[in-house]
């Protein structure tokens, strides 16, 4: 290495103190100019390891995820089959007044999720309605308004309506789903239930909690999810298509309607399927406010239970190692499956849209 | 009216007349839109504006630093909001330098590659995975893996039904014995039907071995602190990638053009430009950390316990030192609110104290998310 060469600028003959300043000068870039030792090599190396440990973490914490949840689950269905957990079959039994006793007439199957008790009854379909239903239901509640307040944010609002806008969908976003499930319980519930009483329907057809007041709730929470994602993919259409439309003389809103909603209308829809799948893992909203009764009904205004909800109510009180908690740990593994092929979705919706912007 | 939307209604009024009804429709629309992005506006504001309102005459010092009492109809919410706190402090310590480094690793060393792939991938669906579920990982192996492991490797403590029964049978002979010492003793023949039972089974208990010695595989504030450490993971990793994206690669080439290397350009350079979006990062996954109930539902979350969870008191002359025991259950903020919502007695006569609870909470939480957003803005802005 010869660096002396490459600093000759005029230090050579000039000012006092010019030597001592080239002295420090060639030290210091030497320093630096050095190859790296054994020393530097080997921490650069353990660094470059520790870090690689560091982002495993993710990779090794959904691999456990899975593993722990489908070996609980797997050991629930060696102690039961499978059609355990889809129906239940129960002798009927009848009075036969000839022979004067009660004699088996046949079986009867039904849908019932009642884990605790004598036999256990652990049909899941139940609580995969109870999640779809108030799935869908917030779904389509949370893709009308966060599709609505997207198109707003994106096409409409003025700059400085939309620097107040955005920040407040963060903060809805940030209530703990608790407060938001406390809020519905103790100050929408009620009013709604008086409502319902005084239109005469009566708590036949309404309960007090029921699926569509946690369907109201977990909407509070996706809608600002579902809003800034639309909000995004409506952004990335280029502007020359906006500009292109206005110029042919369209109003403002038959631009958004005929030009930027079909050219982002993946990134809508995987909005919508992304907001779909966190109503079906939202939790403790619908454990406080939609009734939890394990029941399959069309009618939205009954209670329903979904599978967080019972997992959430009856892990702690199961009793440990036996068919109860297998069952629930099943019941995540089928939740984690479904949100986990959803978020697969999502993503090739998303890359596939990504390719195509950028073309 | 303000005379701008009257001359637009006006222009509307003519376009229809004129047989043309695109802007009737436009009109509309748009203003189908705004509504709705109003409503949920005015929604928040409710929102909050109800839990203010219930909540801000219960407040009071008591109710911040004095415990329940009276089957939680009286007294304040101090051990919930302790708890709340030290959680979400163990849980940024463990979260914070695995997220850090992590989006380090796949920004700095890996960029573009599969590894990088991979990660981004789990970090994905990590986001994605709902968050009951993380509270069952945690059971499932926090507690019941780790922990039960740990107390059988430290005490010996049996892990399933079929090892307990092993060491009962292992210790039957002890306990026989300890039993006929009991027998022998002098004092038994005063002593005549429960009360002999009792001396006998109080006798054989103080020495025989402890066999259910449970430290770790229970309910603790670390394994709690642990899930949701997992669980706020991708919101560190993604928001310190986007900072690290963020600095511009001059700054690195400029660094590298010193000599510098590889580590010394991250640790001197990188990441301190990158400083602020990692700590909006850091923010966020606090305050996320502490709005999530489902995942430390099983691991540790109690409802009520008679002290904090401390250690025992060590003395150094004058000085008492006593600190927080992170292998305790733990009373928790949103676990109050739910519990006192949904499962205490009288859940209508306390409401005004799940409004005060509540009330705390949102300020816990809504602090940290405006500190992140003024935060994020200024950096954006930078």
């Amino acid at each position: 290495m010869n660096g002396n060469e490459s600093v000759a600028y005029n230090l050579d003959t000039e000012e006092p103190g010019a030597e001592e300043l080239r002295a420090g000068f060639t030290a210091l870039r030497d320093r630096l100019r050095q190859p790296a030792g054994e020393f530097v090599r080997a921490k650069e190396f353990l660094i470059e390891k520790a870090l690689l440990v560091c982002g495993m973490v993710s990779i090794l914490a959904i691999a456990l995820i899975f593993v722990f949840l489908f070996k609980e689950g797997l050991v629930a269905l060696q102690n039961a089959s499978v059609t355990d957990f889809i129906y239940n079959t129960s002798i009927q039994y009848e009075y036969d007044p000839v022979a004067d006793e009660t004699v088996a007439v046949g079986e009867s199957t039904a849908y019932n999720w009642q884990p605790v008790g004598e036999e256990p009854k652990l049909s899941i379909l139940p609580l995969l309605w109870g999640s779809l239903s108030i799935a869908f239901l917030a779904a389509v509640f949370s893709t009308l308004i966060g599709v609505a307040i997207g198109i707003y944010l994106s096409e409409i609002a003025r700059p400085k309506i939309r620097e107040t806008v955005k920040p407040a969908l963060e903060l809805l976003v940030g209530i703990p789903t608790v407060v938001v499930g406390f809020f519905m319980l103790a100050v929408i519930a009620l009013p709604l239930k008086s409502f319902t009483n005084w239109l005469g329907l009566g708590t036949i057809y309404v309960d007090s909690y029921n699926a569509f007041i946690g369907a109201l709730g977990v909407s509070l929470v996706i809608i600002p999810v579902i809003a800034s994602l639309v909000d995004d993919a409506l952004k990335a259409v280029p502007a020359d298509l906006r500009a292109a439309s206005l110029a042919l003389g369209s109003t403002r809103w038959q631009m958004i309607r005929r030009v930027v909603l079909p050219a982002g209308v993946s990134g809508v829809f995987a909005a919508v399927v992304l907001g779909f799948g966190r109503a079906l893992g939202e939790t403790m909203i619908v454990l406080m406010c939609a009734g939890n009764a394990p029941q399959m009904e069309w009618n939205p205004f009954l209670s329903v239970r979904t599978m967080t909800s019972t997992i959430a109510a009856e892990m702690g009180a199961a009793q440990q190692d036996g068919i109860h908690v297998q069952a629930l740990f099943l019941v995540g593994a089928l939740l984690v499956t479904i949100t986990f092929t959803l978020n697969v979705i999502v993503e090739v919706i998303v890359n596939h849209y990504r390719k195509k912007i950028r073309l | 009216m303000s005379a701008a939307s009257r001359k637009s209604l006006q222009a509307v009024r003519e376009a229809v007349q004129k047989g043309d009804r695109a802007p009737l429709w436009a009109a509309i629309f748009e203003n189908i839109v705004r509504g709705f992005t109003i409503a949920v506006v005015l929604m928040l504001v409710f929102i909050l504006g109800t839990i203010v309102w219930e909540g801000v005459p219960q407040i009071s010092w008591d109710f911040l630093t004095k415990a329940p009492t009276d089957g939680m109809r009286e007294g304040g919410i101090f051990p919930a909001i302790f708890g709340t706190i030290f959680v979400v402090l163990f849980m940024i310590l463990l979260a914070l330098p695995l997220g850090i480094f992590g989006a380090v690793y796949m920004v700095e060393y890996v960029r573009n590659g599969p590894m990088a792939r991979v990660i981004r991938a789990a970090v994905n669906n990590l986001a994605g995975v709902p968050s009951i579920v993380f509270g069952l990982f945690g059971l499932g192996f926090f507690i019941l893996f780790i922990g039960r492991n740990l107390d059988y490797y430290a005490f010996g403590t049996p892990r399933d039904n079929a090892e307990a029964q092993l060491i009962e049978e292992q210790l039957e002979p002890l306990r026989a014995q300890y039993r006929e010492e009991a027998i022998a003793q002098a004092k038994i023949d005063e002593l005549k039907g429960k009360e002999r039972g009792d001396f006998i089974r109080g006798y054989v208990a103080e020495r025989m071995p402890a066999q259910n010695r449970k430290v770790f595989g229970q309910g603790a504030m670390f394994w709690a602190a642990a899930t949701l450490a997992i669980l706020v993971l991708p919101v560190i990793i993604v928001s310190t990638e986007e900072a690290l994206r963020a600095v511009p690669a001059s700054m690195r080439e400029a660094a590298y053009g010193l000599g510098a290397s590889k580590w010394q350009v991250i640790s001197t350079v990188v990441l301190p430009q990158a400083r602020s979006g990692i700590m909006t990062g850091a923010i966020l996954a606090v305050a996320r950390g502490a709005g999530e109930l489902a995942p430390i539902l099983f691991v540790g979350v109690t409802f009520f316990m008679p002290s904090l969870p401390l250690t025992e008191p060590v003395n150094f002359g004058p000085l008492v030192i006593q600190v927080v025991n992170p292998f305790q259950e733990f009373m928790h903020l949103n676990y109050h609110i739910y519990t006192m919502a949904t499962q205490h007695p009288d859940p209508v006569g306390t409401r005004s104290i799940q409004f005060g609870t509540t009330l705390v909470l949102i300020v816990i939480t809504f602090m940290m998310n405006i500190g992140a957003i003024v935060l994020r803005r200024r950096y954006a802005r930078s």
